[in-house]
């Protein structure tokens, strides 16, 4: 048996949407190192449901670091401290006995909290709705490799591709801005043969999107890089605003 | 497709006006620095300087035209951005701090609104008390009669408001810059896995040479009285 020791919560806690929310205290003496960040917030819940209070709402999925939903603001950071890291893949032996930890939800206005720490991200979803997709005939599948692809496009399209949707990008963002996944979807999507007949569409679609959700300006801080648990790079972002001017000065032409 | 000035309008075509407008005032920062440096050539120097440079007419008013539009496009979106991370991020966080590595989440970028609109602030009080100065008239090498704009630099350097004031703008100004230059042409497209962390690293070599070139000049006047040895008299 590890060792156990102490740790010190503030957590946000909110009722529902639209409902003032608080960070309340919480100590839990009974953490050990080998806890990810989410079972000992589930040891935390289990103390709170046996002292007859309303578990803390959290959102989680895989918790191997490949879903995107473990959306949590450690101590301000998106994901907590580690880079390249999800908030289910952070490990309670990254801390020390007595330490303090701040938990709050993703806060944007396009993001609006649902209950304590979880948030309605569907503005992702409709963003892919616009244009995060490749139209191709479905049915039989079609052979491998019949369309070539250059092993360094594929290589790039695949880092692209590893997005998971989390929302960190946002989350961290000063700017509460979607850059970053828009890039990412826009930069996996374009660069492959299946994805260039609709490039210009897409991009325009998915830009125009990210607008209309209420997402911010992106104003290069890189933050949104930082915390990426895939470490997606902001070139993406370079190649949307690329895309998208090239769009809008062709025209209507294809 | 949207239309060129609906794409213009959109987040990307604003931020790609803020890099156009953006490096349009790095160079003109460039070239006021260069014409401020006369002060340490000759006698005339700098009044020639300012007085050919008001000499060259309608191609000066065209050039005025070119920096006004870019001081007020720049100013506008950028204020219409922090306007909108207010408004997209109603309730902020009780704590928030960045996570290093790659990000370049500093208070220099954060605050990039705050220190371009005291150096617009800054602008218009500069304006008045240089470019629309009233000015004795004196005799130019070449013969000509110009203003003596050297004499109202020197002046008022020595009064201490506007020395530190000026010093403290300037200050700000590299700190905007800081983020600016290498921010400006990310928003043009330009990112690259080796060469952005180049233009970064040259973004704040140029923040702080503008900076101490800005700086030099009136902390000098201020600190010889206007006596020092490297100005001619």
């Amino acid at each position: 048996m590890a060792e156990e020791f102490t740790i010190n919560l503030k957590i946000w806690r909110q009722a529902g949407p639209d409902q003032p929310g608080k960070l309340v205290d919480y100590t839990l003496d009974t953490v050990n190192e080998h806890m990810s960040f989410l079972e000992m917030l589930d040891v935390l819940n289990e103390k709170i449901l046996n002292e007859g209070g309303d578990p803390i709402e959290f959102d989680y999925d895989c918790r191997e670091g490949i879903c995107g939903s473990c959306d949590l603001m450690i101590d301000g950071r998106a994901h907590g401290p580690k880079a390249m890291t999800c908030s289910c893949q952070l490990h309670m032996r990254n801390y020390n006995d007595g330490d303090t930890i701040t938990v709050e939800p993703f806060r944007a206005r396009a993001f609006p909290v649902i209950k304590d720490l979880v948030v309605d991200r569907s503005a992702f979803d409709r963003i892919i709705e616009a244009g995060g997709y490749v139209s191709i005939k479905t049915g039989s599948a079609p052979d491998a490799n019949s369309i070539p692809v250059d092993k360094q496009v594929a290589d790039t399209a695949f880092d692209y591709a590893t997005c998971i949707g989390c929302g960190a990008c946002v989350a961290a963002c000063p700017n509460s801005s979607a850059s970053l996944f828009t890039g990412a979807k826009l930069a996996h999507l374009n660069r492959l043969p299946q994805g260039e007949p609709e490039r210009k569409k897409r991009t325009v679609a998915m830009v125009e999107q990210m607008e209309e959700e209420g997402f911010g300006d992106c104003s290069n801080f890189a933050e949104c890089e930082a915390v990426c648990p895939k470490g997606i790079s902001i070139s993406a972002i370079a190649e949307m605003r690329r895309n998208y001017m090239k769009a809008a000065l062709a025209g209507d032409e294809a | 497709m949207p239309s060129f000035l609906t794409a213009l309008k959109s987040q990307v075509g604003r931020k790609i006006l803020t890099g156009i407008t953006g490096i349009g005032l790095i160079i003109f920062v460039i070239l006021h620095l260069a014409g401020n440096l006369t002060l340490f050539g000759d006698y005339q120097a700098f009044n020639v300087y300012t007085y050919t440079l008001e000499s060259l007419g309608w191609i000066l008013y065209i050039l005025e035209a070119g920096l006004a539009i870019c001081f007020l496009l720049h100013a506008y979106i950028g204020i219409s951005i922090w306007w909108n991370r207010r408004k997209n991020r109603p309730e902020g966080y009780e704590k928030y701090q960045t996570k290093g590595g790659p990000s370049h989440n500093t208070w220099a970028s954060r605050s990039m609104a705050l220190t371009g609109v005291v150096i617009l602030v800054f602008l218009v009080i500069h304006l008045a008390n240089f470019k629309f100065a009233d000015t004795n008239m004196i005799t130019l090498p070449n013969g000509e009669t110009g203003r003596n704009l050297k004499a109202v630099v020197m002046e008022s350097f020595q009064n201490p408001w506007y020395a530190f004031g000026y010093s403290f703008v300037l200050v700000l100004l590299g700190l905007h810059l800081k983020h600016g230059f290498w921010s400006a042409f990310t928003s043009l497209t330009m990112k690259h896995k080796k060469y952005s962390a180049i233009i970064y690293g040259i973004g704040i070599i140029f923040a702080i040479l503008i900076a101490i070139g800005f700086l030099f000049i009136p902390l000098y006047i201020y600190f010889t009285g206007g006596q020092g040895a490297l100005i001619a008299y």
